[in-house]
């Protein structure tokens, strides 16, 4: 065991015997995301380094705390990506707080969530046993599916000292197109496009206008381009990061941020006044005043989830709330990983 | 109650399941319980105390209340096709058929879903949803006939897991009957819900953590063409390189499988493909896509293989062709099965870096234990299917193959891989369980199952291995004989 495996190990030996609670954090980019803890800072940054990665097997393992910039440019130098495209909020983020946040970026519904690249943890449970999940291999069904378990608990059931994940290829070439048009044709237009086999992975509708990221082979993407019309974006990488990074003007507003959950077709919902829409339709940010519970209902009716993203001055509570059954199981589990409720303690819900 | 004899306890429970589900779907005669005695998984065979086959999701329900309350335990059931005895029933207990709930209930288009509930065969969701252009993706062997409710219990997958991911990565949401009877959501109606992602926790649960009783897939557009290129090695660890070039060209193919000589040979004999016969190793690479894409990528498939050593390179110039190259592998068990009277099939998964290792310590535990060995593997995503030939007529040949399967699974775990890629835990590879995980780890395993079936009602003795259990090993036994759905495909 390193040395900073044991030290992490010993702190979390000594909270769990005071029964201390922990707040854990990384480089603390999305600390603005969940319910705050009460707890002593836990900085897990120092555990940090690439274990193993081997660019033929298309797996990378790596300690918590290493950098997604890290990642990143390794994974650059051999052709790959990480396909879920995690947020760098101020340009930081480890690697173990993206697994843990759960978040994904514009690439999400076609590249994935952070658990569907997910193979294998190493973790620390709440009295400190380190366990290791799943592995360094693309099929294993022995055993339930812990490692994917920890993808989006944000620390609340264990601490994750290693991931290993499973990278891709990089598109051997992207472009991206912009086409006027109003929200509810977009839509539609996206709805249409998705039935068929196009090889998108970026559909954005912002200030009216849709952006389709294309990402293939040049032969795909030239017959794509004309298929569809519409001009090529210049610098257009620095669109998808900057809407990725919530670097966009319609992120810096002041208020309330929601990121709205639903089917893509929805068609747009009363409370989204100048929503921002990703994901082809299935996630949307909103900067609103609106009364939570209202926003909540229609969101709901619609069959997805509002979360609220940054809080502005009032309080609500950032997650949906989970039905009484759903919500029991949820702290049965905590109660499971974590018996004396150290680990990040209410940040996704009431204990 | 379970003091009561079992006779008793069964009449009982005849009786109050007939109040909630019609009495010709609560089955106790022998006869009648005799089809339900094993799954695809024959060597395990036990007759439940009663089945019942509820239509609807409230009867589900009230099943689960009676047996609850009478502490009775219950194995969940699809089509019985899985491979690892996960679905064998107990003999003091209740066999929990879905087949009745086999409705499609929308394909929404729009959103690229299906709902449907759990007895729904695998292909007939891609088949309803062919007219809008779309499908589902995890295409498990037995697709034509395992249903989706077992695919979610299993985590199946099937041979284009490494572009497409395997059912867990292909779910929305899921309509969940606790033990107590309870019906709850898991997932929902966008990419993401709130709390854990309980989703991926019960898939690939094996009927341990609560009753599947709705599902909501994901929807994929239908690739605009599908190209499959052949590629012989006089070499298996040339053909093992090959893989890796592919990939290190940025290739991820849809499909990626490789056949040993013994294998492709027995399956040449059986179906004709064309696979030459002399060659040490061939290797099926397929790409889709749209029609400039798979141009371009055949191409550079062709190339690389080329570059890698291949002696050979064949690309299938229409759709009769592509169907030939394949069949020939979607064949190769019951191609094997010819020139075997029995054989075992095991289901590891490995760093595919390893797989030269692998494949040498085979060949010399084949020559040790007196046993024949074909190999495939789904190369794309490591997952290894070594076929053991054994003659269970001859004293001690099956013991042999025992032995010879389960130093296969340990070696799998030694190079870092896992004791079941596809097939599932059951009751077949409870013991290697042991191999694979450490007490602790095991422990929370039990805990997690504690969590949603405190009383251990649900298909107690499966998945995973009591600490005190840890001990013997055991194998997927396929009797040529005695093969049950000899229609399917297996690969």
């Amino acid at each position: 065991m390193s040395d900073a495996t044991a030290a992490l190990q010993q702190a979390v030996k000594q909270a769990s015997a005071d029964r201390s609670p922990l707040q854990l954090h990384g480089s603390d980019s999305k600390g603005f995301y969940g319910n705050t803890v009460q707890g002593q800072a836990l900085d897990l940054k120092q555990h940090q380094g690439i274990v193993s990665y081997e660019p033929t097997e298309l797996v990378l393992t790596a300690r918590c705390g290493t950098s997604l910039q890290e990642v990143e440019a390794l994974l650059r130098e051999n052709g790959q990506y990480l396909s879920f495209d995690p947020p760098r909020f101020q340009g930081q983020g480890t690697l173990g707080g993206a697994i843990a946040a759960g978040l994904g970026g514009p690439g999400r519904p076609w590249g994935g969530a952070p658990r569907d690249v997910l193979l294998g943890v190493k973790l620390l449970d709440g009295k400190g046993q380190v366990l290791r999940f799943g592995g360094e291999v693309m099929k294993n069904v022995a055993g339930y599916d812990v490692s994917r378990l920890m993808a989006g608990a944000l620390g609340t059931l264990g601490i994750l000292l290693e991931v290993s994940l499973k990278v891709l290829p990089r598109p051997l070439e992207r472009d991206t197109l912009v086409l006027e048009m109003n929200r509810a044709r977009a839509i539609a237009r996206l709805r249409e496009l998705c039935r068929q086999a196009i090889p998108v992975d970026g559909a954005c509708h912002y200030n009216g206008q849709l952006y389709l990221r294309l990402s293939g082979s040049h032969a795909s993407i030239k017959a794509w381009r004309q298929r569809i019309g519409g001009e090529s974006l210049a610098e257009h990488s620095t669109f998808w990061q900057r809407l990725r990074d919530h670097d966009l003007s319609h992120f810096r507003k002041q208020g309330t941020l929601w990121r709205l959950s639903l089917p893509p077709a929805t068609a747009t919902l009363a409370c989204e006044q100048d929503s921002l829409l990703d994901w082809a339709g299935a996630q949307r940010w909103l900067m609103s005043s609106l009364p939570a519970a209202q926003i909540r209902e229609q969101v709901r009716i619609s069959g997805g989830h509002a979360e609220v993203f940054r809080r502005g001055p009032d309080q609500t509570a950032p997650f949906q709330a989970m039905s009484e059954p759903l919500l029991a199981l949820h702290r049965r589990l905590k109660q499971r990983f974590d018996p004396d409720g150290i680990l990040n303690p209410g940040r996704l819900f009431d204990a | 109650m379970t003091e009561l004899n079992p006779d008793a306890l069964r009449e009982r429970l005849r009786k109050r399941f007939a109040h909630h589900v019609d009495p010709e779907f609560v089955l106790t005669r022998e006869e009648e319980l005799r089809p339900y005695e094993c799954d695809g998984l024959p060597a395990y065979r036990r007759l439940p105390l009663i089945v019942v086959l509820p239509g609807d999701i409230t009867q589900v329900q009230r099943v689960m209340q009676i047996c609850h309350e009478e502490r009775v335990p219950v194995v969940a059931r699809g089509a019985g096709t899985g491979l690892s005895g996960g679905a064998l029933p107990l003999e003091h207990g209740v066999l929990l058929s879905l087949a009745r709930l086999n409705a499609i209930l929308e394909i929404d288009p729009d959103n690229l879903r299906a709902r449907v509930q759990p007895g729904v065969r695998n292909l007939a969701i891609s088949e309803a949803a062919k007219p809008f252009g779309l499908y589902y993706a995890p295409d498990p062997s037995s697709q034509i006939a395992c249903t989706i409710g077992g695919n979610v219990a299993e985590n199946a997958g099937g041979v284009h897991c490494l572009k497409y991911g395997l059912t867990v990565n292909n779910l929305l949401s899921l309509e969940i009957v606790t033990v107590a009877g309870e019906r709850l959501t898991i997932g929902g109606g966008g990419l993401d819900s709130p709390g854990y992602d309980l989703l991926a926790l019960f898939t690939g649960s094996e009927g341990m953590l609560g009753i599947v009783v709705e599902v909501v897939v994901k929807l994929l557009p239908l690739p605009e063409r599908a190209q499959v290129a052949m590629a012989a090695f006089d070499d298996v660890e040339q053909a093992g390189q090959a893989v890796a070039d592919i990939i290190a060209a940025g290739i991820l193919p849809a499909g990626l499988e490789m056949m040993d000589n013994p294998s492709l040979r027995a399956a040449e004999d059986f179906v004709h493909a064309g696979y030459p016969t002399d060659a040490a190793a061939i290797l099926l690479c397929e790409v889709d896509g749209d029609n400039e894409e798979v141009s371009e990528e055949i191409a550079r498939v062709r190339r690389r293989l080329l570059d890698s050593g291949a002696r050979e390179v064949r690309t299938a110039v229409d759709d009769a062709e592509r169907a030939r190259l394949w069949a020939g592998r979607k064949a190769a068990f019951p191609a094997v099965g010819r020139i075997s009277p029995d054989y075992y099939c095991m289901d590891g998964t490995i760093p595919r870096k390893h797989l030269p290792r692998v494949l040498r310590e085979i060949a010399a535990m084949s020559q040790q234990y007196q046993l024949r060995a074909a190999n495939v593997f789904h190369a794309g995503d490591g997952n290894l299917h070594p076929l053991i030939l054994y003659d269970g007529n001859i004293p001690g040949e099956l013991e042999r193959a025992e032995t010879f399967g389960g130093r296969i699974l340990e070696l799998c775990v030694e190079v870092g891989g896992s004791i079941t890629g596809e097939h599932g835990v059951g009751l077949e590879k409870i013991d290697q369980m042991c191999a694979q995980f450490p007490a602790e780890e095991l422990q929370l395993f039990h805990a997690v199952k504690e969590v949603f079936d405190p009383a251990g009602l649900l298909n107690p003795g499966k998945a995973i291995p009591t600490l005190n259990r840890c001990a013997e090993f055991g194998a997927m036994h396929v009797k040529a004989g005695d093969l049950r759905f000899p229609h399917l495909e297996r690969f």
